[in-house]
C-alpha cells in the first residue's frame, strides 16, 4: 500500500511512473493515435522532454472537449488493438456526452479501495446497493467490481443526471422532486425485501434514504457516497443524523477520467475531508487559478488540476471545474491532498476549521 | 461573537461558519438540517396549541416591550437594544436613526398585535385559533390551518418585515426563518424576546444557511413567503405554497383635482421618496402628473438634493451606505447608461446636489437621492427601483394612469374624484390603496401590508348542522 513509501519514495515513485507512460503513450509500438498526431503537431516529443513529473508543465492543460469531438476509438493504445473495451461517460452533461474507453482501470482503482477499507468498515460477503447514475458510467462497473472482490452482490437503482439536469432546467422543480421520491422507493423496497449491508449512493440520496427509514435499523453497516460537495457541516450531519452514528461512512472525490481519491482517516469530532488521488496512476495539484503551473501555498484554496496516467488512458494537467485547499501527506497517502472540494469560484469567505 | 443555528428552540452549532466581520461568525445549516427538523414539527404545532390564543397574543405584547428594552440572548452572548443598534448598523450601513425607526415598526406590530391579526381576520375573535370557530354576524365559520410550518427567507435590508410573520405564532402555525446574511439580529432578538416572554421555545426555527438552504426552507415548509426582486418571483411562480413580496414599484398618483395643491404636499412627495433610506418596497418609485412635470420635478429634486450622507450614529442621518460597493457602483452606472442610451430622461436632482450621484463619505459608499424626468412611461427609468431615494415623474393624462402603472405594492392617489376613486379600488393592478395624499410608506396596523398571512394559513370550511357541543 501507499502508506508503506516516504514522501520522497513516493515522489520518485511517480516520477518512475511519469517516465514510463510518457513513453507508453508517445512511442508509436504502444501509444494511441490521438497522442501521437498531437505530439507531431505539437513540435515537441514528450519523451525527451519529460523525465519527471515537475516536467510535465510542458504541457498545456488539457481540453476536455476533445472527449466530446474525437472518436473513442482514437483513444486506443496499440497494444490493446483488439481487445475489447468499454466506452464510459461522464455524469450529469446534455447534449453531446464527454467518453473515454477503458479495460481494467477501474478494477485496479476499486480494488485499491476495497483494499484500503478493512471487513469492520464494510463487511466481507455482504450485498451492496448502488442508488445513483448507472447507465454508461464507469461508476455502475465499478461499484459492481467492488462488490464482487468482496464477495457480494450489487444491486442497482438508476437515477439519471440528464434528466433532473433537464427538469432543473425546464423549472419542473416538482417533477424533479417526484423523480427522486420514485429513485428512493426503488431504494427503499430493494432495502426492505434483500439482505443488503452495504449502500453507494450520492449524500442528498442517502439523506433522503434515511428520511423514509432508519438505515442502522435496516441493518446498513458501510456506505460509500461521493460525487457532490461535502462541507464539514454537511460530513457532520451525515454522520450523526443520516447514519445515527452507527454507520461507517466513506467520502469519495472521483470522476470517469480520475477514478476516485480516497478520503484520509479522520480523528473524532474533525469534518473536514481531504482526498488524497490514486497516486501514481492519477495525481491531484491545487494550482493557482490565474497561472495553472503554479501550486497555491497549503491551506489555501486553488483550483484543482488532476492528470491521469495509466496505460489505459493519459490525461495531463485537466482543470477540474471544482477548488479545493492544498493539504499535505498524511500517514496514509504520503502526498498531497485536496480538502474541502466545492464547485470552482463558489466559495464566499468561510472559516476553516481544523485544516489538518 | 457566535450566532448559532436554533432547530425547534434547540442551539446547534455547525460545522461550517460564515464570517460576517471581525467580530461576528454565523453556524451556516445545511438544508438537511431543515429538511429533518420538520419531521418534529407536529411538536412544535402541539406546543402552540397547548396555549389559548388570547394567551399568545399576551405574550406578544410582552415580547413588544422586551424586543425594545431588554437584553436579550443572542448567540454565545447577550445584547442590549444599543448593542443590537450598533451591530445591525455595522453590518448592513443602516444609519442608527432608521435602525430605531424599524425597530419601532416591529415593537408597534407586536405590542398591536390584536388589531393586527383583527384586521387579517376581519374581527373575529382570537378564540378562532384555539377551536376553528367563530361566530360573524350570527354565521357560523369553520377555518382550519393549511400548514404545520410557515417557513420565512428574510432579506437584509429592511428589518421591519420581520413584523409580517409573527402573527403566524398567535396563529398557532411555528415559524422557520432564514435570516438574510447581512441581519441575522433582528429576527433573532424577535425570536429570544418571544421565548422569554412565553412563547414555547420549539415553535422557533433558525437557520443561517446558503441559497439552496433558502429554497428548502420555502419548499419544505407547508407555506412560505420570501422576499426579492422579478427574479425571485419568477423563481417560485410554479409553487403555489409560496407567497413572495417582489419589488414595490410603489406610485403617487396626482388627480386632475389635486394637481393645483401639488405645493401643498411637497414633504408628501419627499417623505414617500426618501423615508427609511429609500430602501423599502413602500417607498415611491414613480410620479405621475396630469399636468406641470416640470415645476412639481424641479420643487421635488431640490428638496431631494437637501438629503445629504452623514454618518451613521448622525441623530439627522437619512441616506444608507452600500455595504456591496460594487453594487452602488453598478445601480449608477446603469442609470447613467440608460440616461445617455436612451432619450427623453432627464436627472433633474444633478443641478440641485452637491456633486456626483455615488459618494463616499464616512467610510462607506452612498448614493445620492435621484428624481428622474421622463418624457414617456416607456423609458427604462420610468417605472423602476433601487435601494436609495429614486424615483421618476411622467407627465400623463389621469385617464391613461390606470392603464399605466402595471403591478404596483402602493398606490397614493391624490384625488377626491369618486369615478376615479372607484376605478382605483377595482384595479387588480393595486397591491395597497392610499386615497388622498398620504405618503405610499403610511403604515396602518390593521390593513393587511402584502397579501393577507391569515387567508395564507388558514382556509375557511363550510360547516352545517348541529354545533351545540362545540359551542
Amino acid at each position: 500500500m501507499s502508506a508503506s513509501l516516504t514522501v520522497s519514495e513516493a515522489s520518485a515513485q511517480l516520477d518512475t511512473h511519469t517516465r514510463e507512460m510518457i513513453d507508453w503513450h508517445f512511442s508509436p509500438e504502444t501509444g494511441c493515435p490521438y497522442w501521437l498526431d498531437w505530439a507531431k503537431a505539437a513540435g515537441w516529443d514528450p519523451r525527451e522532454k519529460v523525465k519527471c513529473f515537475a516536467d510535465m508543465m510542458h504541457f498545456d492543460n488539457f481540453d476536455d472537449e476533445v472527449l466530446r469531438k474525437e472518436d473513442p476509438a482514437k483513444f486506443i493504445p496499440k497494444q490493446y488493438l483488439g481487445r475489447p473495451y468499454n466506452v464510459f461517460e461522464t455524469g450529469g452533461t446534455t447534449g453531446m456526452p464527454k467518453q473515454r474507453i477503458g479495460w481494467d482501470d477501474y478494477k485496479t482503482d476499486y480494488t485499491e479501495f476495497s483494499e484500503h477499507y478493512g471487513p469492520d468498515f464494510f463487511p466481507q460477503g455482504a450485498n451492496w446497493l448502488m442508488v445513483g447514475p448507472t447507465g454508461p458510467r464507469r461508476l455502475r462497473m465499478a461499484i459492481e467490481h467492488l462488490a464482487n472482490i468482496r464477495g457480494g452482490a450489487c444491486y442497482f437503482i438508476d437515477l439519471d443526471p440528464r434528466w433532473v439536469k433537464r427538469l432543473i432546467g425546464m423549472g419542473e422543480m416538482q417533477m424533479a422532486k417526484a423523480y427522486q421520491e420514485h429513485v428512493i422507493d426503488q431504494a427503499v423496497t430493494i432495502i426492505r425485501h434483500r439482505d443488503i449491508q452495504c449502500l453507494f449512493t450520492t449524500p442528498r440520496l442517502l439523506e433522503s434514504l434515511s428520511l423514509r427509514m432508519s438505515l442502522a435499523d435496516a441493518g446498513i453497516r458501510g456506505v460509500f457516497a461521493g460525487g457532490t460537495t461535502m462541507t464539514p457541516q454537511y460530513v457532520k450531519f451525515i454522520q450523526e443524523e443520516v447514519l445515527e452514528g452507527k454507520i461507517n461512512y466513506a467520502p469519495t472525490y472521483g470522476n470517469t477520467l480520475m477514478g476516485l481519491a480516497i478520503s484520509k482517516k479522520r480523528e473524532p469530532g474533525e469534518y473536514s475531508l481531504t482526498y488524497h488521488a490514486p497516486q501514481p496512476r492519477a495525481t491531484l495539484r491545487v494550482v493557482d487559478p490565474k497561472d495553472s503551473t503554479k501550486l497555491v501555498e497549503y491551506g489555501e484554496y486553488g483550483r484543482v488540476e488532476l492528470t491521469t496516467m495509466t496505460k489505459e488512458f493519459f490525461v495531463p494537467r485537466f482543470l477540474e471545474r471544482d477548488e479545493a485547499i492544498r493539504r499535505p501527506e498524511c500517514e496514509e497517502f504520503p502526498w498531497d491532498g485536496v480538502g474541502d472540494v466545492r464547485p470552482f469560484q463558489s466559495g464566499t469567505k468561510a472559516v476553516i476549521e481544523g485544516v489538518y | 461573537m457566535q450566532i448559532p443555528i436554533l432547530r425547534l428552540g434547540e442551539t446547534y452549532h455547525s460545522a461550517d461558519l460564515a464570517e460576517l466581520n471581525d467580530n461576528l461568525t454565523t453556524h451556516t445549516a445545511n438544508p438537511g438540517l431543515i429538511r429533518r427538523d420538520l419531521l418534529r414539527i407536529s411538536e412544535s404545532k402541539a406546543a402552540l396549541d397547548a396555549i389559548p390564543a388570547e394567551t399568545l397574543a399576551d405574550y406578544c405584547e410582552a415580547a413588544a416591550e422586551l424586543f425594545m428594552t431588554a437584553d436579550l440572548p443572542c448567540g454565545d452572548s447577550t445584547q442590549s437594544p444599543q448593542e443590537y443598534i450598533e451591530s445591525l448598523s455595522d453590518l448592513t450601513r443602516l444609519p442608527h436613526t432608521l435602525v430605531k425607526m424599524n425597530m419601532g415598526k416591529i415593537h408597534a406590530a407586536m405590542s398591536q398585535i390584536r388589531t393586527v391579526i383583527g384586521g387579517l381576520t376581519r374581527g373575529m375573535s382570537l378564540e378562532i385559533f384555539d377551536r376553528g370557530l367563530a361566530s360573524v354576524d350570527g354565521l357560523d365559520v369553520n377555518f382550519y390551518p393549511t400548514t404545520s410550518s410557515l417557513g420565512v427567507s428574510l432579506p437584509s435590508n429592511a428589518p421591519a418585515v420581520n413584523s409580517l410573520w409573527i402573527p403566524a405564532l398567535v396563529m398557532k402555525i411555528p415559524v422557520l426563518l432564514k435570516p438574510g446574511r447581512e441581519d441575522p439580529f433582528t429576527p433573532l432578538r424577535i425570536v429570544q424576546a418571544m421565548i422569554q416572554a412565553g412563547f414555547p421555545k420549539q415553535a422557533f426555527g433558525f437557520y443561517p444557511t446558503t441559497h439552496e438552504g433558502g429554497d428548502t426552507l420555502l419548499t419544505s415548509c407547508g407555506a412560505g413567503i420570501s422576499f426579492g426582486s422579478d427574479v425571485t418571483v419568477k423563481k417560485y411562480a410554479p409553487f403555489k405554497t409560496i407567497q413572495v413580496h417582489g419589488t414595490g414599484r410603489s406610485k403617487i398618483l396626482i388627480g386632475e383635482d389635486y394637481i393645483d395643491k401639488w405645493q401643498d404636499h411637497l414633504d408628501v412627495f419627499v417623505t414617500s421618496i426618501a423615508a427609511n433610506g429609500g430602501r423599502s418596497c413602500i417607498n415611491t418609485s414613480s410620479i405621475l402628473v396630469p399636468s406641470g412635470r416640470d415645476d412639481i420635478a424641479e420643487a421635488i429634486a431640490a428638496e431631494l438634493a437637501k438629503v445629504e450622507p452623514l454618518a451613521r450614529d448622525d441623530q439627522n442621518a437619512l441616506l444608507c451606505g452600500f455595504a456591496n460597493t460594487d453594487l452602488a457602483s453598478g445601480i449608477d452606472g446603469m442609470i447613467e447608461g440608460l440616461l445617455e442610451d436612451e432619450p427623453g430622461a432627464t436627472d433633474v436632482t444633478a443641478k440641485f446636489r452637491n456633486g456626483d450621484r455615488k459618494v463616499e463619505a464616512f467610510d462607506q459608499t452612498y448614493l445620492r437621492p435621484t428624481l428622474i424626468a421622463c418624457d414617456s412611461k416607456e423609458h427604462s427609468l420610468a417605472n423602476t427601483e433601487f435601494m436609495f431615494p429614486f424615483a421618476s415623474i411622467v407627465q400623463m393624462p389621469q385617464s391613461e394612469m390606470l392603464e399605466s402603472i402595471g403591478e404596483t405594492l402602493v398606490v397614493s392617489a391624490f384625488t377626491e374624484d369618486k369615478d376615479w376613486i372607484q376605478d382605483l379600488m377595482i384595479s387588480p393592478d393595486i397591491e395597497r390603496l392610499n386615497i388622498g395624499p398620504f405618503p405610499t410608506n403610511r403604515v396602518q396596523w390593521e390593513q393587511p401590508h402584502e397579501g393577507n398571512l391569515f387567508e395564507f394559513l388558514y382556509r375557511r370550511r363550510a360547516i352545517q348542522g348541529n354545533l351545540t357541543s362545540v359551542k
